[in-house]
C-alpha cells in the first residue's frame, strides 16, 4: 500500500478516535500539533491502528516515532 | 460490549441529572484508561461517578497514612488494582522462604484494609489476579509452594476466604474474566511496556463492566427473574410440530445437548434465588408436556415461578409475569431464540435485558457466560425457596377472586407475623431486603450486612424486622423499620421498606401499630417520617398521609409527623407473634 493512501486513512483513524472531524494528518504532523493527541491517546491511536491494518508494532517503535510521517514508514514496512 | 472509545465519549455526554456515587481507585500500574472506561460504563448504567483517582504505584501509602488524598476524599467505593506483573516483580526480589508467604502477605494487608475503622460502611473493590504462567517451573510448579504459579493460584483462593470473612470486601474476578477472553486479548506487551498500562485496551470495557456490575448490584440494581421461550430456546425443535419424541433434548438426538446444557445453567440460577419463568406461543398443555414427560428435561414444572403458555403476544404475557412477581422490569432477562420477538420485547418494554442469543444453540452459554447478568452483592439460603412463594401467591391470587369483601378475604388467610429486632440469624436478609427492595422503599438507604450488624448494637436505635405466614405458606422476612431518636421526644423513620409480595394484606398497619407501640414504650411523643423520591418508589408517594401523618410544612424534603398519644391503631388481620 502506499504511503499517500496509509496517511489517508491514519487520519480517518485519527478523526474517529480524537472525536475531532478538523484534524488534517501531514508527514511532520506532530503530537504538539494535535490537542487531543497526548500520552493517554497516543495508545488509543497506536490500537486502533494495529487493528485497522492488521499489524503489530514492537514498544520501541511506540516510544521512537517523532511525526506521523515516521509512523507510517512503520506501517508499511510490516 | 462498548468499545473503550464509546465509553470514553459518554464522559462528554450531560450526565448531570444522574445519581452521584463516590468511586476511588487505587493501582500499582498506570489506572486512567481504566478510570476512563469504568466512569463511562457508570454512565450506561444511570449513574455518573465523581473518581479520585491516586498516583500509581500508592497502594500501600493510601491506604497506610490516615491523611492521605484517599481518606480525604471519603469516596462510598473502593476500587483496589494491584497487578500480578507488579506481584511477580516482587516475587523475583525475595528469597525462597519469603516467596512461600507471598500469598499471605498480601492477603494479610488487604486484611488490615477492611478492618480499618477509618474505612468502615466503604465497600472494597478487589482486582484478584489473572495468572501470568512464567514456566520456571513448568508444570512441576504445582509441586513448589514458592513457585509463583503456586502464590498466585493460592492468593486467589485466599482472596475469596477473605471475602467471605468481610462482607465490605468484594472480589472483581479479572482472573475468571481472562479465563474468558484469553490472556493475549486481556494483556498487550507492546502496550504494557510502553506505558505501565496493564489491561489492554480490548479487556478495559469488559473489567469495567465487571466493576460496575458489583456497583450497581449494591445499589440494589440486579437481575432477579429469568423469563423463558421455549421452542428452540429450552429445547431443539417446535413442541407443537415435532411432538414429544421429536424435540431435541439430551444426548441422543440432535444437538440435544446443547440445550440440556443450558437447562442445567437455568437450574442452578434457579436455585440460588433467580426467579424462573416462561413466556411461550403455544398451547398451555402442549407447553407443559416435555416438562412432565420428557426423560432429558433437566427443568421440571416445579422450577417454574409463572408460566405463560398461550397465543398473547409475548409482551402481554411477559407484563402479565410482571404483574404477578411485583418487580421492575428492569430485573428482569428475557431469553428468545427469535430475534423478531427479542426485537418487539425490546422496543414495548422499557427496561429489560434481551440478549441477542447466538444463531446456534450451542454456542448460548458461552455467550451468556460473558455477559454475567446475574451478579448480586449479597446471598443467602432463603433465596432458594423464591419460586415456591411466587407460586404460592399465584394460588392466593386466585383464592382472592373467590372473596366479594376484602376484610373476609383477609381473615380467611389466618395471617400471623413474628417481629423481631435484627440478629444473627436474619442479619443478612435484612441487608439483602435493603437493597433489593426498590418500589415500597421510603428512604431507600442500602444496609450491608455490617451495617445491619451495628445498628443491631445501637442501643439509640430501634430496629423491627417483619415476618408474614398464611395458611398457603410462610413468605419469611418481608419488611424492615428502623428509627434513631432525633430528640428525646422524637423518632426518626431512617428505613421502612416492604417486599412487593405483600402488598394489600393490611402489614403497613400492621407494622405501624407495632412501631407507635415501641415508641410509646421508650417514652417518645412523635414519630417523623420522610419520603425521598427514586425512579421507583412512587408506589409509597402517599404513604404517611395515607397512615393518618401530618404533612410538616415548609420543610426540604417531603418530611410527616405522628403523634404516638392520641393514636388508634389501625385495623389489621394479622397475629403478632413477638421475639425479643
Amino acid at each position: 500500500m502506499d504511503k499517500n493512501q496509509i496517511l489517508e486513512e491514519v487520519q480517518e483513524i485519527f478523526r474517529d478516535v480524537l472525536d475531532n472531524e478538523d484534524i488534517v494528518l501531514a508527514n511532520e504532523t506532530v503530537a504538539d500539533d494535535i490537542e487531543e493527541w497526548d500520552s493517554l491517546t497516543h495508545i488509543q491511536l497506536i490500537v486502533a491502528i494495529e487493528k485497522h491494518f492488521k499489524v503489530k508494532f514492537t514498544s520501541k517503535e511506540i516510544l521512537s516515532w517523532k511525526n506521523v510521517g515516521e509512523m507510517i514508514d512503520s506501517i508499511s514496512t510490516k | 460490549m462498548n468499545s473503550f472509545k464509546e465509553l470514553k465519549r459518554n464522559l462528554k455526554k450531560d450526565s448531570s441529572s444522574l445519581p452521584e456515587i463516590k468511586l476511588s481507585i487505587v493501582g500499582d500500574t498506570s489506572t486512567q484508561f481504566l478510570s476512563t472506561a469504568i466512569q463511562g460504563e457508570a454512565i450506561e448504567r444511570g449513574y455518573r461517578l465523581d473518581v479520585f483517582e491516586a498516583e500509581y504505584n500508592q497502594v500501600e501509602r493510601q491506604f497506610l497514612d490516615p491523611t492521605s488524598e484517599l481518606y480525604d476524599f471519603g469516596a462510598d467505593f473502593i476500587v483496589i488494582f494491584q497487578s500480578t506483573h507488579k506481584l511477580g516483580e516482587h516475587h523475583s526480589m525475595l528469597t525462597t522462604e519469603q516467596q512461600a508467604s507471598l500469598a499471605d502477605d498480601r492477603t494479610g494487608f488487604l486484611a488490615a484494609v477492611c478492618e480499618n475503622p477509618a474505612l468502615a460502611g466503604k465497600k472494597i473493590i478487589y482486582f484478584n489476579y489473572p495468572e501470568i504462567e512464567d514456566t520456571v517451573f513448568g508444570s512441576y510448579a504445582n509441586k513448589v509452594e514458592s513457585s509463583f504459579t503456586f502464590q498466585v493460584r493460592k492468593l486467589n483462593y485466599e482472596l475469596m476466604r477473605l471475602s467471605q470473612q468481610f462482607q465490605n470486601l468484594f472480589i472483581c474476578d479479572i482472573a475468571g474474566l481472562q479465563n474468558k477472553l484469553g490472556r493475549d486479548v486481556m494483556f498487550a506487551a507492546n502496550v504494557y511496556t510502553s506505558t505501565e498500562m496493564i489491561l489492554s485496551m480490548d479487556a478495559l470495557p469488559y473489567v469495567a463492566s465487571r466493576v460496575m456490575d458489583i456497583v450497581c448490584a449494591v445499589k440494589g440494581q440486579f437481575k432477579k427473574c429469568l423469563i423463558l421461550d421455549l421452542d428452540n430456546t429450552v429445547w431443539g425443535g417446535v413442541i407443537g410440530d415435532d411432538g414429544l419424541e421429536g424435540i431435541q433434548l439430551g444426548h441422543g438426538l440432535g444437538i440435544g445437548k446443547a440445550f440440556t446444557e443450558f437447562q442445567m445453567w437455568v437450574k442452578k440460577l434457579k436455585q440460588r434465588g433467580i426467579i424462573i419463568c416462561v413466556a411461550s406461543k403455544n398451547n398451555e398443555e402442549t407447553a407443559k408436556e416435555p416438562f412432565e414427560k420428557h426423560p432429558d428435561m433437566v427443568l421440571k414444572l416445579d422450577d417454574i415461578a409463572v408460566f405463560q403458555a398461550n397465543w398473547e403476544t409475548k409482551v402481554d404475557n411477559i407484563r402479565t409475569i410482571q404483574s404477578i412477581l411485583n418487580i421492575g422490569f428492569d430485573s428482569m432477562v428475557f431469553l428468545d431464540d427469535n430475534p423478531f420477538e427479542r426485537n418487539m420485547v425490546r422496543e414495548n418494554i422499557k427496561g429489560i435485558t434481551v440478549p441477542e442469543l447466538p444463531e446456534d444453540p450451542a454456542e448460548y452459554l458461552e455467550y451468556l457466560y460473558s455477559l454475567n447478568l446475574f451478579e448480586t452483592a449479597s446471598y443467602s439460603n432463603l433465596d432458594k425457596d423464591r419460586t415456591k412463594q411466587y407460586q404460592v401467591e399465584a394460588q392466593r391470587v386466585s383464592l382472592s377472586k373467590t372473596f366479594t369483601n376484602e376484610a373476609d378475604f383477609l381473615k380467611s388467610l389466618n395471617m400471623v407475623s413474628v417481629v423481631s429486632g435484627f440478629t444473627k440469624f436474619n442479619t443478612p436478609r435484612v441487608a439483602q431486603l435493603s437493597q433489593r427492595s426498590n418500589q415500597f422503599n421510603l428512604r431507600t438507604v442500602r444496609y450491608t450486612d455490617a451495617d445491619i450488624e451495628a445498628l443491631a448494637n445501637d442501643p439509640n436505635v430501634i430496629d423491627l424486622s417483619f415476618t408474614l405466614e398464611d395458611k398457603f405458606g410462610d413468605n419469611g422476612l418481608i419488611a424492615v423499620i428502623i428509627m434513631k431518636p432525633l430528640d428525646r421526644e422524637t423518632l426518626f423513620v431512617d428505613t421502612w421498606f416492604m417486599s412487593c409480595r405483600v402488598l394489600k394484606r393490611g402489614m403497613e398497619n400492621f407494622t405501624l401499630n407495632t412501631m407507635v407501640e415501641k415508641a410509646k414504650a421508650a417514652g417518645y411523643k412523635k414519630i417523623v417520617g420522610e419520603y425521598l423520591p427514586t425512579a421507583k418508589n412512587k408506589m409509597v408517594e402517599h404513604h404517611f398521609p395515607d397512615l393518618g401523618f401530618k404533612k410538616i410544612e415548609g420543610t426540604e424534603t417531603d418530611l410527616y409527623e405522628l403523634e404516638v398519644d392520641n393514636y388508634i391503631p389501625r385495623e389489621c388481620y394479622i397475629d403478632k407473634d413477638f421475639i425479643d
